[in-house]
């Protein structure tokens, strides 16, 4: 077991298998309504991030992926978590918004360069707040 | 503004204004002269819940507010079609979303391109833009100052007429940090339309969220080839600022562009990586031709006139060929007034206005293949629509328009 202390973008709990993608994926025209990665250009085109704590290093792309997040959350088939390098406005508004309208939770978070690169694909993470902290503990 | 005095539209919309500046970083909030707001494209229920929610809070914006393209074209509503029972709820949702913003207050003009509009945000001012385009463009072209604002967002800044302190509103964020060097590049690569958005597509993939500046580019570029360079770098990457040396207002000299990133690594653009790069965003492997789509961005009265140009007095259209042009209200308007719209539509052009090809229905079922000359356009409709497509110049779109064979030279740059 690993703990990793990063920063808390947006609220929430969550505990998931992670899924690292090898480049950004723009939620706009990236991610499809079913919860899968539209985008034919990306590595990982037709992965599906539903429930996954989803790992990218920044986010990407046009700023509508702020309403396609908030959708999958209004629909419950979101991320359970997101965990990024460096704070990205676009992707934590539809957050914001989706606990507003709907009461959805969903943290992101931001951790190091070299935490980062010790979140492997695959392994199970779960996310938890104290403060402005966000706590990763890896299994 | 958080504690409610002024209503409970302000109260919500200071909440998500202050939270952002916290995940920004911002010490504090700045004054805004204008808001773009990019919410009004209709991709699901969230978006619909959250304006019709401020309508009912007795929201009402602030500052001079325009709105982005929405997923109907109100002027020829029967262009989007209602085929099945999604189409059905994206054309309803749509309307009542565009419904929304206009009871907030915002000015009617649903396009993507509100630059091309009569008042646009002097060198310095803050802003608060939405849609990666527009963004990149006010930033890059106009030197106004606005950070990466998305759908909600935008509408939460037009309420409360403020925005976080931070990202691109400071000067310390605006330097170059890559550059591309284009020196190598032919004048005649430099002077057609194609060039710029698969440059913008190779710098946003080199520059990622950071800020390009690229060299070599003739002093005279158009503000369309601008325009069209900043959509693509916005797609392929996340640039919402880039300096162009000698034409963009914060880049008279390489070392005013770059300021304090002396060092910053330099790449060079080869035409073979531009022909390279135009290849991979043509992913069409048939040649047989469905349709042509121009304006994405919307077009400008002088893309207009070049299309003008290029189609009348040429071959006809081929049968079995569509022909778009999306635009916003006031540049049809304006090409109307120049008596360019009706012998374009007599040839067989459908203009497209309020909306875009991409963002909704409106491409006929069946359509497989789509030349394009818009770098954004090639980047998404593969994922969007499900369709192959070319980016072209406009010479090339034409052309294969009047023949219905796709027609582009693979080897163009020189």
């Amino acid at each position: 077991m690993t703990t990793i202390t990063g920063w808390r973008v947006t609220s929430g709990e969550a505990e998931g298998a992670v899924l690292k993608l090898d480049a950004p994926v723009s939620f706009w025209g990236g991610i499809g309504p079913e919860g899968d990665i539209i985008d034919v250009h990306h590595p990982q085109h037709g992965a599906v991030v539903t429930g996954h704590i989803l790992v990218m290093r920044s986010g990407r792309g046009s700023s509508s992926g702020t309403y396609v997040l908030a959708e999958l959350l209004r629909l419950g088939i979101a991320p359970a978590g997101i965990i990024l390098t460096e704070p990205d406005g676009i992707i934590a508004t539809g957050a914001l918004v989706a606990a507003e309208l709907y009461d959805a939770r969903m943290p992101i978070v931001t951790v190091s360069d070299e935490d980062y690169a010790r979140i492997e694909d695959g392994v199970t993470v779960s996310i938890e707040m104290n403060g402005d902290n966000a706590l990763l503990t890896i299994n | 503004m958080l504690a409610g005095e002024h209503g409970p539209a302000v109260e919500l919309s200071m909440r998500i204004i202050t939270e952002l500046g916290r995940i920004r970083g911002a010490e504090e909030l700045v004054d805004i002269e204008s808001v773009h707001i990019d919410g009004c494209i209709f991709y699901g229920q969230a978006g619909l819940d959250f304006a019709q929610k401020l309508v009912a809070l007795g929201g009402q914006v602030k500052v001079p507010t325009t709105v982005n393209v929405g997923s109907v074209d109100l002027i020829h509503p029967t262009l989007i079609l209602q085929n099945n029972d999604r189409e059905k709820w994206v054309y309803q949702g749509g309307r009542d979303l565009m419904q929304a913003y206009v009871d907030l207050g915002c000015r009617q003009t649903w396009t993507c391109a509100p630059y091309q509009m009569d008042s646009r945000p002097d060198v310095g001012a803050n802003i608060a833009w939405a849609e990666s385009n527009a963004i990149v463009f006010a930033n890059s072209v106009l030197g106004a100052r606005t950070d990466r604002y998305g759908d909600f967002v935008d509408i939460a800044a037009a309420i409360t007429g403020k925005a976080p302190r931070g990202g691109l509103h400071l000067d310390a964020e605006r330097h170059g940090d890559v550059v591309l060097d284009c020196t190598s590049l032919s004048p005649e690569s430099l002077a057609l339309d194609v060039t710029y958005p698969v440059l913008g597509y190779l710098a946003g993939a080199i520059a990622g969220t950071t800020n390009p500046v690229l060299v070599g580019i003739p002093s005279d570029v158009s503000e369309d080839s601008l325009k069209a360079v900043g959509a693509a770098a916005a797609s392929s990457g996340g640039v919402a600022l880039f300096h162009v040396v000698g034409r963009t207002p914060e880049a008279p000299t390489l070392d005013a562009a770059l300021g304090p990133h002396i060092n910053a690594p330099v790449h060079h653009i080869t035409p073979q990586r531009l022909n390279a790069a135009r290849q991979e965003l043509s992913t069409a492997r048939e040649d047989k031709l469905d349709a042509v789509s121009l304006g994405t961005p919307h077009a400008s009265v002088d893309e207009i006139g070049e299309a003008y140009d290029a189609i009348i007095g040429g071959p006809a259209l081929s049968d079995g060929v569509a022909f778009y042009i999306s635009t916003g209200r006031s540049v049809f308007a304006e090409a109307d007034r120049r008596g360019w719209v009706k012998p374009l539509e007599e040839w067989g052009v459908t203009f497209v206005l309020d909306t875009c090809t991409y963002v909704t229905s409106i491409l006929r079922p069946g359509t497989r293949t789509v030349m394009t000359n818009s770098g954004k356009w090639a980047h998404y409709a593969p994922g969007n629509m499900g369709v192959d497509v070319v980016l072209a110049t406009l010479g090339e779109c034409v052309e294969s328009a009047t023949t219905g064979r796709v027609t582009w030279n693979r080897e163009l740059f020189t």
